[in-house]
């Protein structure tokens, strides 16, 4: 079976900045893939670039075996498929938590009212944030606002996610609400590419975890392997510093 | 002392001259009004053009950048001069069948329109480029992401500047009479000539007050509230 996603030899510079230097992956379907490396290692690069939302410099991205990076492509048909939840959240601050999550399906896939609150209702409800469909995005928590946040990328039934570091920006005790939905999710078989500071739930969510470092992926394996035996010192000394900060 | 009293307070001068100035004042009223509606859409498509990505744009956004620079360079003055007694004179449709009147919302509305894209632009560069990642990633297009996103944010954060500018278009809605449109200040400047007197146009000083200063405080109340709600947000 071929990869639903399949990147190739990307690159990308900020500038004379190469922020991406030829990165190979591979995601299957059903699969959950954390990424893992430095501040600065180009790790949201990488995730908006698959988004589409950085143009690449050289390499090819690749979503159900078709090309999604160059001209031709349908941007807005691929941003369909593939949701992306930020770190900062970004609702829309002038739209209530229902408008929020229903505005793609209505103006993106053009589904009439009635549908869209039909399918906004369920996941509204299985977040808990029903019952604060009418509330505006700075009535709500941290916590809530990224559930809505993955909710509204949900909504658009899309074939992948990408997460970028999607509880940095909370506060600790907030942290579990967001990732217990995460885990939900990969238990259902979403396929997703994780970039996270979180080890212990890197360890415990994916499949398979990559370390970026300055641009290239240097090493990729289970989690298991990964955090237990790095086989590159540079992956080791990443994890070092990662532990001696405490958030292993 | 009593002299300028006489000149400029003369109560029963004031009292027989503000029938025909307030009749004149609804001139400028309903002026402000229609420009206010025009101004608002004819800026916003400015402001848009201005904004618009690609190379294929580019003379729109030229046309765009350079209409808004000529005409904030412009005395309003100058333009109503040249609208209101030039343009018919071309004899060309629709300008050569306009009354006066329209012609003077013409005016305002190039002048205004210019100041008002710029207020537009800033608000909608004020809205965090995040947004529209966020809704572009959504599957939206850049039009739709405008349209839902952006402008409706950046609207709501300029509404004080646009007030603050509509203060100035009602004032320079006293402007057109010198085309000719009856409006206060031309009424008022009748009245004075026949009487060699100022104090028809203490009665227009008057009207105009009393539209103008509340507007600036409801403008200020505002701006004070955005200011409150900023920092409470953090
Ligand atoms: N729009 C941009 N313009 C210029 N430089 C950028 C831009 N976005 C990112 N960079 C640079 O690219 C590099 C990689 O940034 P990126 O945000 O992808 O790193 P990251 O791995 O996500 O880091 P963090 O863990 O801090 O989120 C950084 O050096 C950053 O300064
Ligand atoms: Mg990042």
């Amino acid at each position: 079976m071929s990869a639903l996603l399949e990147l190739t030899g990307v690159e990308k510079s900020f500038g004379s900045a190469p922020v991406l230097r030829g990165v190979d992956l591979e995601l299957d379907e059903h699969e959950v893939v954390c990424l893992i490396g430095a501040s600065g290692s180009g790790k949201s690069t990488l995730l908006r670039c698959i988004n589409a939302l950085e143009p690449i410099d050289r390499g090819t991205i690749r979503l159900d075996g078709a090309a999604i990076a160059g001209r031709g492509v349908d941007l807005n048909r691929l941003r369909r498929e593939v949701g992306i939840v930020f770190q900062s959240f970004n609702l829309f601050p002038h739209m209530s938590v229902l408008r929020n999550v229903t505005l793609a399906p209505r103006e993106a896939l053009g589904m009439s009212k009635a549908d869209a609150v039909a399918r906004a209702r369920p996941l509204l409800e299985r977040i808990g944030l029903w019952d604060k469909r009418d509330a505006y995005p700075d009535r709500l928590s941290g916590g809530q606002q990224q559930r809505v946040a993955i909710v509204r990328a949900l909504a658009m039934q899309p074939k992948l996610m990408l997460l970028d570091e999607v509880t940095s920006a909370l506060d600790p005790e907030l942290v579990a609400e967001v990732l217990e939905i995460v885990r939900e999710l990969a238990a259902e078989g979403m396929t997703m590419l994780i970039a996270t500071h979180e080890m212990s739930f890197a360890r415990d969510i994916a499949h398979r975890v990559c370390f970026l470092d300055a641009g290239q992926i240097l090493e990729q394996g289970p989690p298991e392997q990964i955090f237990t035996a790095p086989q590159h010192p540079r992956t080791a000394a990443f994890l070092r510093r990662v532990i001696a900060a405490g958030r292993l | 002392m009593d002299r300028i009293l006489a000149q400029f307070f003369d109560w029963e001068l004031i009292a027989e001259s503000l029938p025909g100035v307030l009749r004149g004042f609804r001139t400028n009223l309903t002026l402000m009004v229609v420009a206010e509606l025009c101004v608002l859409v004819w800026a916003l498509v400015l402001a848009l053009l201005r904004g618009l990505p690609g190379r294929a744009a580019a003379p729109l956004r030229w046309f765009a950048i350079g209409y808004i620079d000529f005409f904030r360079g412009l005395p309003a003055l100058v333009v109503i001069y040249l609208v209101g007694f030039g343009l018919p004179q071309t004899g060309v449709a629709p300008f050569s069948e306009m009354s006066l009147y329209q012609l003077a919302v013409v005016a305002l509305t190039l002048v205004y329109g210019a100041y008002v894209a710029e207020v537009y632009r800033a608000g909608i560069e004020s809205v965090h480029w995040s947004q529209t990642a966020a809704s572009r990633s959504l599957g939206l297009s850049s039009t739709k992401t405008m349209r839902f996103v952006v402008l409706p944010q950046a609207v709501r954060r300029v509404i004080p500047p646009l007030l603050n500018d509509f203060i100035g278009l009602q004032k320079d809605t006293a402007l057109v009479g010198i085309i000719g449109v009856a409006e206060g200040f031309r009424r008022a400047q009748i009245f004075a000539g026949s009487r060699f007197n100022a104090s028809s146009y203490v009665g227009l000083a008057l009207c105009f007050v009393v539209i103008t200063i509340p507007l600036a405080r409801f403008t200020d109340y505002l701006i004070r509230r955005d200011q409150q709600r900023t920092l409470a947000a953090g």
